[in-house]
């Protein structure tokens, strides 16, 4: 467990020193981008509008109760920035491009196109880690802001069916009750939750062995890592912006 | 057949002395001493699992040596830092068995990786012209733009071998370039290592346990028994022998 852990320290070492150091890989990061972020967009858009309805029809009756279902704009948009965003996005692009960045590098490994690389004296960390990991750590934040803004068209949606706010009302209310600690909060997490998912995965595919069944398990290892410790990540964050609100 | 023979300058390009690895309890090489001079083609010849290619991995750097030393260009291998390393991989070329070509990439872009990222002051017109012009070496321009899963096994070996001939190395290093292939795809990949020293003027390791590919290509032959080169001469030479550890490789190959 220690050992994994050293090596995981030391695999993040060594992201910092080759990810900063001429030559960059530009045009890898820029493809990387794109496959991580936009090819996430359509199931992303999904899951964030179906959460967006699904939040405010449940918390509907909890607020009737107290005659507050005025307050549930604001509900929505702080649940939603804070936690839900973040989460969502990051447990999803845990399932799939932690999969994909595992699977893609095993499978590297095994045929020995990583070796290849390397004895074309090329280094294929850079060329697939660092690239990988900054494509993580930049998209995820962005897909995380996207999330919530396709969260509260949910929201809308649900509340204007329902009570017959107007769109403007609703973001209104919304934005008004977040504060610029939410905005930082949320941009730090998913900053944190996006190099989690490129280094888990980067590390469970580029140092994966025996053959198809590597292949399998560093995929696997990828998602379950990621995201368990995306959830310990989220407590420790909880805590941490908590001390800033009181 | 005819065993081979060229002009081999006696400079030595590869020196390998004592040396020892093993994985775990089982001790692949006990002691390997070898050299390869320049312009020479050495063959590799040995059973399975005796360390053919785990020889060849050590000295591009790909695995480092327990014991021993491996000397290439002067340079011994496990005592350079990684930026050297890089620098002298550029001169040693290595065909993979499996050919290990980057599939998610045409045949011309798994030409460019290595050379765009090698010599960065290239135009394009310029990159283009070298792919072109390695593709056609190996006889196979008109797969350009083609994926490797489109590529037959022998295809594969060639585009391999273009691959990497295209950082123009002075050393070439081939894993089992005629595993998995029929004969007549072996007989032609056997001209393409012989044109590829005579062309580029390299000095050739090649790892085989295909008799014919060894007559065919190798100045020299050299057979790992048991962890070390124990034979080492002509083909007719380390064939000469009653070693029941070599002979049965001779009759499977040539009687059977």
């Amino acid at each position: 467990m220690f050992i994994t852990l050293s090596d995981v320290f030391q695999f993040m070492g060594r992201f910092f020193k080759e990810a900063f150091m001429p030559p960059y890989e530009g045009r890898e990061l820029l493809k990387q981008c794109y496959d991580i972020g936009y090819k996430s967009l359509a199931l992303i858009s999904l899951t964030g509008f179906i959460t967006g309805i699904v939040f405010t029809k449940q918390s509907r009756p909890s607020l009737a109760e107290f005659g507050a279902t005025s307050w549930l704009p604001s509900l929505v948009g702080i649940a939603l920035l804070r936690t839900l965003a973040p989460l969502l996005t990051s447990l999803i692009a845990a399932g799939k491009v932690g999969s994909s960045i595992g699977a893609e590098l095993g499978s590297m490994r095994v045929t020995e196109q990583i070796d290849a690389m390397e004895v074309s004296a090329t280094n294929p960390f850079k060329f697939l880690v660092s690239t990988r990991v900054m494509a993580c750590t930049i998209t995820i934040p962005i897909l995380t802001f996207y999330t919530a803004l396709v969260g509260m068209l949910g929201a809308l949606l649900n509340v204007a069916m329902s009570e017959g706010t107007s769109a403007r009302l609703f973001f209104q209310a919304s934005l008004e009750s977040i504060t610029f600690l939410d905005i930082t909060a949320s941009t730090i997490k998913a900053v944190l939750f996006g190099f989690t998912i490129g280094v888990v995965g980067c590390y469970q595919g580029y140092y994966s062995s025996k053959g198809t069944e590597g292949v399998g398990k560093a995929a696997n290892s990828s998602v379950v890592i990621g995201m368990f410790l995306i959830f310990i990540e989220e407590v420790v964050s909880v805590q941490f912006f908590g001390l800033f609100r009181t | 057949m005819v065993s081979k023979t060229t002009d081999i300058d006696r400079e030595k390009v590869i020196e390998i002395k004592g040396l020892h690895k093993s994985f775990g309890d089982y001790q692949v090489l006990r002691g390997v001493d070898l050299d390869l001079y320049k312009r020479e083609n050495l063959v590799v010849l040995g059973k399975s699992g005796t360390g053919k290619s785990v020889l060849i991995k050590i000295i591009v750097g790909l695995l480092t040596p327990d014991a021993g030393e491996v000397k290439v260009l002067g340079r011994i291998v496990d005592q350079i830092s990684y930026r050297e390393l890089l620098e002298l991989r550029l001169k040693v070329g290595f065909s993979f068995q499996n050919s290990a070509l980057y599939d998610s990439m045409t045949v011309r872009e798994n030409l460019e990786f290595p050379l765009v990222r090698n010599q960065r002051r290239l135009t394009r017109g310029e990159v283009n012209s070298a792919v072109e012009e390695m593709l056609d070496a190996v006889g196979l321009l008109q797969t350009i733009n083609q994926m490797p899963s489109e590529l037959s096994g022998g295809q594969r070996k060639r585009i391999g071998i273009a691959r990497t001939l295209i950082l123009r190395p002075e050393i070439m290093l081939y894993d089992e370039p005629t595993a998995g292939l029929d004969p007549i795809t072996c007989l032609e990949i056997n001209s393409l290592i012989n044109e590829v020293q005579e062309r580029f003027h390299t000095s050739s390791i090649i790892i085989t346990h295909d008799l014919t590919c060894a007559k065919a290509v190798g100045d020299r032959v050299a057979m790992l028994l048991d962890g070390r080169f124990e034979r080492q001469g002509t083909f007719e030479e380390v064939f000469a022998t009653d070693d029941q550890r070599v002979k049965p490789f001779y009759d499977y190959n040539f009687i059977q």
